[in-house]
């Protein structure tokens, strides 16, 4: 969600002193390309990464994949369906359903031409919760029942040698799919701004540095909250440095000028300075579309795609660019999808089965599942609630499975505490 | 004398924000009761607050346009800001932010339904500043010392509450779960003390609590309004796993639609007099006036459940019970809360200036910190205490010690002249100001050697300015004063 307090920050608080230069020479001091490398190394910099795309509030999986030969689509929006003839045509599926992408996303049908875009489509879980806050915890954690707290991601990195940087959120908070007891993971929209700021500026910056440095590196046992503090405060003063070396990254080629493609060059700025990361969070609001969704495949909705389809593209050629698409996992979902008929007020209300995507230079591009049969009768196996919403074919959980198994190398049964790699799609 | 000062500044800091040096001055020589007293009794003070916005000697706004809190969200934060470091009677905003978390409610989803001016409206309007009923926030600084029970049906009644779980849209034909199972797992009873038959039954209950619009909702003078709509009202009984009535009857009986509001506050009042809710409120209140370090004394659950049931559910005296007890004075107890991005950043500014400051600058490093006011992650509120401390957060906490210290750089040297004798006694005078927990021997020599970092110790104004900002960001910045 676009955060208004932020884009009016005020002229004098971003003239205030970022010791940018305080930082560049504390780094300086260190032979900094040497220091970073060796990170880098030590990260095993260029090994394969993942990066989560959120798309909060429950995407309208229907307008983005559009099953555009169904008649029901139709008969059961009658404002808002897509236009047959404006789709982006991307084949059938094994079902024989034709399916094309929401017109604005000639970003992603283009990934989708070089094979590198596969779509999943009816993904979700038995019993699949309206809520966004338990949507969003199921699909955070990986578990319907909501008896885990840690993120699925988060149980993941805690697989791995422990460091500061090992998860990125790109986004202001810390999503629950990344939370973990055991790893702290950073949440850092932009690099840009993760800086260490002083009252004073050059060599008596750096002196403030130390001496906080200094006092941070206590940690009393008699009093746990400082300690915890100071814990914290350590995690960011060891994740500075790094952080600035993507500060400057500008990408080679233009990103859209939003928070979304913000937060895409950011993640690309340190996947290709090899900063270590390895699951990075990337998230964009404004689907939860009660009202107002677009008529005919144009409106709000529309733009939502186009910050989507646009953001992915440009990120997706910067790393081709960087020699980087390889090493690089682009994981796309929703806490749930929406109803199949419109409701009075030009939008869709909280549904079920959603569409997933993955997108790099390791996919395996195409048509993953079957589109569901829109057809209300109650005999339709497809459709849940009443013929209301769309029941789910594949569970998320298997595309998690396949994702960290054939991906990034770890064991699924493990980190997801079930086995759930039988039906996984083989989009890697 | 000393011992006094802190204890002061204990009370203070809990029950309010902080103080600045002239509050300080103010009150020191206070007895221990007659801080509590003035804290606790806010009538006694004027609530004169918003009258000050914009003088001399206050922390500045910054408007862009006309300054407009009642109806564009960003000036509400404002004025709640302003609040927090002017206000003569801390307690008032301390609870108004503490019912915020507890009733957590959101302006984005407001303003998504009914747009930025009635989002703006249903949480911060000030009563008669515009037409409609005032709003959320200001329920909670009216009643937020009163009853629970009566603050209860008035949230339930809230257009706020009412578009954010829904509510509005909770008819017979329709019943609407959202806000029947937020209030007893959130806001009462907390999970494990009911089923979800009562779920079921809580949802039919509030059927016809819906709202009403008058006038046009795209201006200022338009509103939504709470509405009673006996058509759509549930008539049949509604059975619950505990009781409702002081009887043991545990059934809502079948009334006419047009009586039937009248069991939404039989159940309510239900939910506000059941012990579970007694002894989560006392948790909360320990965890909010006492320490988030230990587990709240059983002791002090039993006595605040007692004092709970005692006097009606009103919560002053829940709150004076937790004030005057062994527990929060206990010296072993102070500084063991960790601040929430509000208090901590709203006390920086009291302790350590706001002269030619802007409570708006604290907006945008609130939202880093993880705190935007009326935008709660969700309705469970935040994740308190240990979930405040993200690394960003925390850099974003040390940043924000930068920019207020940067900003009373001339205010600071000149306030602390008077102690450039030396390091020690320049370093005293900042911690006597500042108010951090205690910091070990080493970090004070950390500090007192940052003092001379660069070249010898001499007072001269410039050193002052330099050595006092950057003094004030390091401790500003430090564990010890993100708790309080």
């Amino acid at each position: 969600m676009p955060n208004p307090s932020r884009a009016s920050r005020s002229p004098r608080l971003s003239r205030r002193t970022f010791i940018r230069g305080g930082v560049s020479a504390f780094t300086l001091s260190f032979a900094a390309p040497a220091f970073l490398s060796d990170i880098a190394q030590a990260q095993g910099a260029r090994a394969r990464n993942l990066v989560v795309v959120y798309l909060a509030g429950g995407n309208d999986a229907l307008s983005t994949v559009v099953p555009y030969q169904d008649p029901f689509y139709y008969s059961r929006r009658p404002t808002i369906a897509v236009p047959a003839g404006q789709v982006l045509q991307i084949g059938s599926d094994s079902a024989g359903r034709a399916l094309g992408l929401h017109p604005r996303l000639t970003g992603l049908n283009e990934i989708f031409k070089a094979g590198r875009l596969a779509v999943i489509q009816r993904t979700g879980y038995a019993n699949s919760s309206r809520s966004h806050f338990q949507g969003s915890d199921i699909w955070g954690t990986g578990d319907p029942a909501l008896k885990v707290s840690d993120g699925w991601l988060g149980r993941y990195l805690a697989t791995l040698p422990d460091d500061a940087l090992l998860g990125w959120s790109a986004t202001q908070e810390l999503p629950r799919a990344l939370s973990s007891r055991d790893v702290s993971v950073p949440a850092i929209p932009n690099a840009a701004t993760y800086a260490f700021a002083s009252p004073n500026v050059g060599a008596e910056a750096v002196r403030e540095r130390t001496a906080a440095t200094a006092i941070a590196s206590h940690l009393p046992d008699d009093r746990p909250q400082l300690a915890f503090v100071n814990r914290t405060a350590q995690s960011a003063f060891a994740t500075l440095d790094r952080v600035a070396s993507v500060a400057t990254y500008g990408g080679t080629v233009t990103y859209p000028n939003n928070g979304f493609a913000t937060a895409l060059r950011t993640v690309a700025g340190a996947i290709v300075r090899g900063v270590g990361t390895r699951v990075f969070w990337v998230q964009t609001g404004g689907y939860d579309t009660h009202s107002g969704q677009g008529a005919a495949g144009g409106g709000a909705y529309a733009t939502l795609m186009s910050t989507l389809g646009d953001g992915l593209l440009a990120f997706y050629n910067d790393l081709r660019n960087q020699g980087a698409l390889n090493d690089t996992l682009v994981l796309q979902f929703s806490e749930f999808g929406r109803r199949i008929t419109e409701n009075g007020s030009n939008g869709t209300d909280h549904g079920a089965g959603a569409v997933m995507m993955a997108l790099g230079g390791g996919v395996r591009g195409g048509i993953y599942g079957t589109a569901a049969s829109l057809d209300p009768a109650p005999s339709n196996p497809t459709l849940e609630n009443g013929g209301g919403d769309v029941t789910y074919q594949t569970d998320f959980r298997s595309v998690y499975a396949k994702v960290l198994d054939d991906w990034l190398g770890a064991s699924s049964p493990g980190v997801l505490g079930g086995d759930f790699r039988v039906g996984a799609p083989p989009i890697v | 004398m000393a011992v006094d000062h802190e204890h002061l500044g204990h009370v203070l800091r809990r029950a309010g924000f902080g103080a600045s040096a002239a509050e300080l001055s103010a009150l020191d020589g206070m007895s221990t009761f007659e801080a509590l007293a003035y804290v606790l009794n806010v009538d006694d003070q004027p609530d004169d607050v918003d009258s000050k916005i914009g003088q001399p000697d206050y922390i500045n706004v910054t408007a862009r346009g006309p300054f407009s809190p009642d109806s564009v969200i960003d000036d509400a934060r404002q004025r709640w800001l302003f609040r927090m470091v002017h206000s003569r009677r801390p307690l008032q905003e301390k609870m108004a932010l503490f019912w915020h978390n507890h009733f957590a409610t959101a302006y984005s989803k407001i303003a998504g339904t009914f747009g930025t001016i009635q989002g703006a409206k249903m949480l911060a309007l000030k009563e008669g500043a515009l037409p409609g009923p005032q709003g959320q926030i200001e329920t909670f600084r009216e009643k937020g010392l009163g009853s629970f029970r009566d603050l209860l049906v008035e949230v339930a009644r809230d257009p706020a509450m009412l578009v954010w779980l829904d509510g509005r849209t909770n008819t017979r034909q329709r019943p609407q779960e959202n806000f029947g199972r937020e209030v007893m797992e959130l806001f009462t009873l907390g999970v494990g003390h009911y089923v979800e038959e009562d779920v079921y039954a809580a949802a039919r209950v509030f059927t016809g609590w819906n709202l009403r619009l008058v006038g046009d909702p795209n201006t200022t003078a338009g509103y939504y309004e709470f509405a009673y709509v006996p058509g759509n009202h549930d008539t049949t009984a509604k059975t619950f796993t505990f009781p409702i009535y002081s009887d043991g009857s545990k059934t809502i009986p079948a009334r006419a639609a047009s009586a039937g509001m009248q069991d939404g506050i039989d159940f309510l009042t239900a939910l506000a007099t059941h012990p579970a809710t007694a002894e989560r409120l006392a948790r909360r209140m320990w965890n909010f006036f006492v320490s988030e370090v230990i587990p709240p004394d059983p002791e002090y659950l039993r006595g605040a459940a007692s004092i709970y049931f005692g006097n009606d559910t009103r919560i002053k005296p829940l709150v004076q019970y937790t004030l005057q007890s062994r527990w929060f004075q206990n010296p072993g107890n102070w500084h063991s809360r960790y601040a929430w991005p509000a208090e901590f950043a709203v006390r920086a500014v009291k302790e350590v200036g706001f002269l030619g400051f802007s409570v708006d600058n604290m907006r945008a490093p609130l939202t880093a910190m993880g705190q935007t006011l009326f935008e709660p992650p969700d309705v469970a509120g935040w994740e308190l205490a240990q979930g405040w401390f993200s690394t960003g957060a925390m850099l974003s906490r040390m940043n924000f010690a930068a920019t207020i210290a940067a900003n009373q750089r001339f205010n600071l040297a000149s306030a602390a002249a008077s102690a450039k004798d030396s390091p020690d006694t320049f370093v005293q005078y900042f911690l006597d100001r500042l108010t951090p927990a205690p910091f070990d021997a080493e970090s004070l020599d950390t500090m007192k050697a940052y003092l001379v970092d660069g070249g010898p110790w001499t007072g001269a104004t410039a050193q002052l300015q330099t050595k006092g900002a950057g003094l004030a960001r390091l401790i500003v910045g430090s564990a010890q004063y993100q708790v309080m």
